[in-house]
């Protein structure tokens, strides 16, 4: 059981004073798929973001990676565990260069982070492996610039060789291609496909067109509730998705827009 | 794919590169620095350059927090003040007490004060971590007024400077001057030395992004603690030192104000560089005292503030800030 699935979540709940925002949720996410989390504005997907990473304390349920319950553990143990996620708005350190970003993430596991008292050349030895992890990313030329001065794709794209950089087992990617134009969306869902080889993937995404081009399996959220999962075929043909997700548009009109 | 290998080592060698062309001119700027402090005593009286250390080492300790971890302490008055009462207190009462162990000692107290507020406050963001650092250093301010060892109103007077291992005399302010400047090198270099360290890096990315640094695996508090405790100790020391200096601990330097104004030497300097809050307390001390001289010396507070005001809206970066931009603008 916990061998097929990296991630399972047990009668999830999260309350806010009167308000429902994540409901009984009970996801199961197998390993090596790339998994997405879909639903209107609202409807819990970076709640439950967020309490998977225990960015927010869950009120009820129960959270198992590799069948190990993490429930009870914090943020930072999570993601040294291997559930690293990204964020809705860039994430990145916008006065470090781009070398720098990547090595901030290698410096996690390296143990080195405490040292206080030993010279900043001691991180050189960390270049080699952050020139690689941008060149996958397509930002080699970019590893001496300083990061506010990227574009939004670029900085995008860092996120990712960031977050790729602590090894993850399962990478939790929140709109990855938000506020992007045609070429970015492209360029990302190459990069999630790349990012994807040998690791599971579970993202929320808005562009349906990224899911139907990248996604193994998709859980559909509404109001807090998981409201029915599938492959992109059988979710997209479900009436009640056209209904909460979609409104009164055909699922055709959306993928081709 | 090979060339591409071979560019990718050409782009780190030219990052190594820099990092240690900007090396050099970093140790040249400390060089120069250096230079000046030790021939200012030749030029300028030795106390009011010794007040302009103790206050620049109280600021860069500070900095180490607001410019460097992006936490804003209101309480740091309270450290430099445990550092010169403690070191105060055992100069004064016990003569068997040299005086580089009074200042060890009370450097000590106030880095254990400093991991008691920090263990209490660390958990606090922004404001909150503001008002409950002054909460606390209004109950250390407190202690110290009533305590029956502090004199209470009056300070601790006649501190004895006493001898250096035993051996120089610190009455001589020329030798006082020096000793004092070997203190202030010292956090100086240690602070600059933290700050570039691979320790540094984490400090630099929890200031610009917390939650991200939490989401690469970072315990985010740890690493603020043990930022608070150094700062802490170094205030210490440096109200130590000044005590020593003056052979008196006063209730000023416990006092709010004291807080605030290391807040006003760092931002005038200019937060974020090391050598800010150096110029900073240089500028505010030096104002202090001609205005004190003059006919303007009831208008201190309001002139500081109107610069203060000045500088949050005007000059963001600070005295250096402006300076070093200043120069990137005009190299390129």
């Amino acid at each position: 059981m916990s061998d097929q699935f990296v991630l399972e979540t047990q009668g999830l709940v999260k309350e806010f004073k009167g308000f429902v925002a994540v409901d009984d949720v009970n996801l199961k996410v197998k390993r090596g798929h790339i998994h997405a989390l879909i639903g209107p504005n609202g409807a819990g997907k970076t709640t439950v973001f967020n309490l998977l990473t225990k960015f927010l304390p869950p009120t009820r349920g129960k959270i198992f990676f590799n069948g190990k319950d993490i429930t009870p553990m914090k943020s930072a143990a999570i993601a040294r565990l291997g559930v690293v996620r990204s964020f809705q708005i860039s994430a990145v350190f916008p006065h470090m260069t781009a070398l720098e970003n990547v090595r901030i993430a290698l410096q996690s596991f390296e143990g080195s982070s405490f040292h206080f008292w030993k010279s900043g050349g001691s991180l050189d030895r960390l270049n080699e492996r952050c020139m690689e992890l941008l060149d996958s990313v397509g930002l080699m030329e970019f590893a001496d610039t300083v990061t506010v001065e990227l574009a939004y794709g670029r900085k995008r794209a860092l996120e990712l060789a960031t977050t790729l950089a602590m090894e993850p087992q399962l990478l939790l990617l929140d709109e990855p291609t938000q506020g992007m134009g045609g070429e970015d969306v492209d360029r990302v869902v190459e990069l999630v496909r790349k990012a994807a080889e040998g690791r599971t993937v579970l993202m929320v995404e808005h562009n349906l067109g990224v899911v139907s081009k990248l996604c193994d399996r998709i859980t559909v959220l509404s109001q807090g509730a998981v409201l029915t999962e599938g492959d992109y075929q059988s979710v997209s043909d479900d009436p009640r998705v056209r209904e909460v997700y979609m409104g009164t548009e055909s699922t055709s009109t959306e993928v081709a827009g | 794919m090979m060339a591409e290998s071979a560019n990718a080592s050409e782009i780190r060698a030219s990052i190594v590169q820099q990092r240690k062309a900007d090396d050099r001119k970093k140790l040249m700027v400390n060089l120069v620095l250096l230079a000046l402090l030790l021939v200012a005593p030749a030029v300028l009286y030795p106390v009011f350059l010794m007040k302009i250390l103790c206050f620049a080492l109280f600021a860069v300790a500070f900095n180490l927090l607001l410019g460097f971890t992006g936490l804003l302490s209101f309480g740091h008055a309270a450290f430099l003040a445990t550092g010169g009462y403690t070191t105060g207190y055992l100069l004064s009462t016990y003569a068997n007490v040299t005086t580089e162990m009074g200042i060890i000692a009370g450097t000590a107290a106030a880095t254990l004060l400093g991991l008691f507020f920090g263990l209490v406050t660390i958990r606090r963001q922004g404001i909150y971590f503001a008002m409950i650092t002054l909460a606390l250093a209004q109950l250390v301010f407190f202690f110290l007024v009533q305590a029956p060892f502090t004199g209470g109103e009056d300070g601790m007077h006649g501190v004895p400077r006493g001898y250096l291992f035993g051996l120089i005399d610190l009455q001589n302010n020329t030798a006082m001057y020096y000793f004092v400047l070997a203190i202030f090198l010292f956090g100086y270099i240690l602070v600059q030395r933290i700050v570039t360290s691979p320790y540094g890096q984490i400090l630099k990315a929890i200031k610009q992004n917390e939650p991200r640094a939490v989401s690469l695996g970072y315990n985010v508090n740890q690493y603020k603690l043990i930022a608070f405790v150094i700062s802490a100790g170094l205030a210490g020391l440096a109200g130590s030192v000044k005590t020593v200096v003056f052979q008196l601990a006063s209730l000023n330097d416990a006092h709010w104000h004291m807080s605030g104004e290391v807040i006003l030497m760092t931002l005038i300097g200019g937060t974020g560089t090391l050598l800010g809050p150096v110029v900073g307390a240089a500028f505010v001390v030096n104002l202090e005292y001609q205005l004190s001289q003059g006919a303007l010396a009831d208008w201190v507070d309001a002139i500081l503030g109107g610069i203060f005001i000045l500088t949050v809206l005007a000059f963001r970066s600070g005295i250096v800030g402006e300076i070093q931009k200043f120069l990137k603008k005009n190299l390129h």
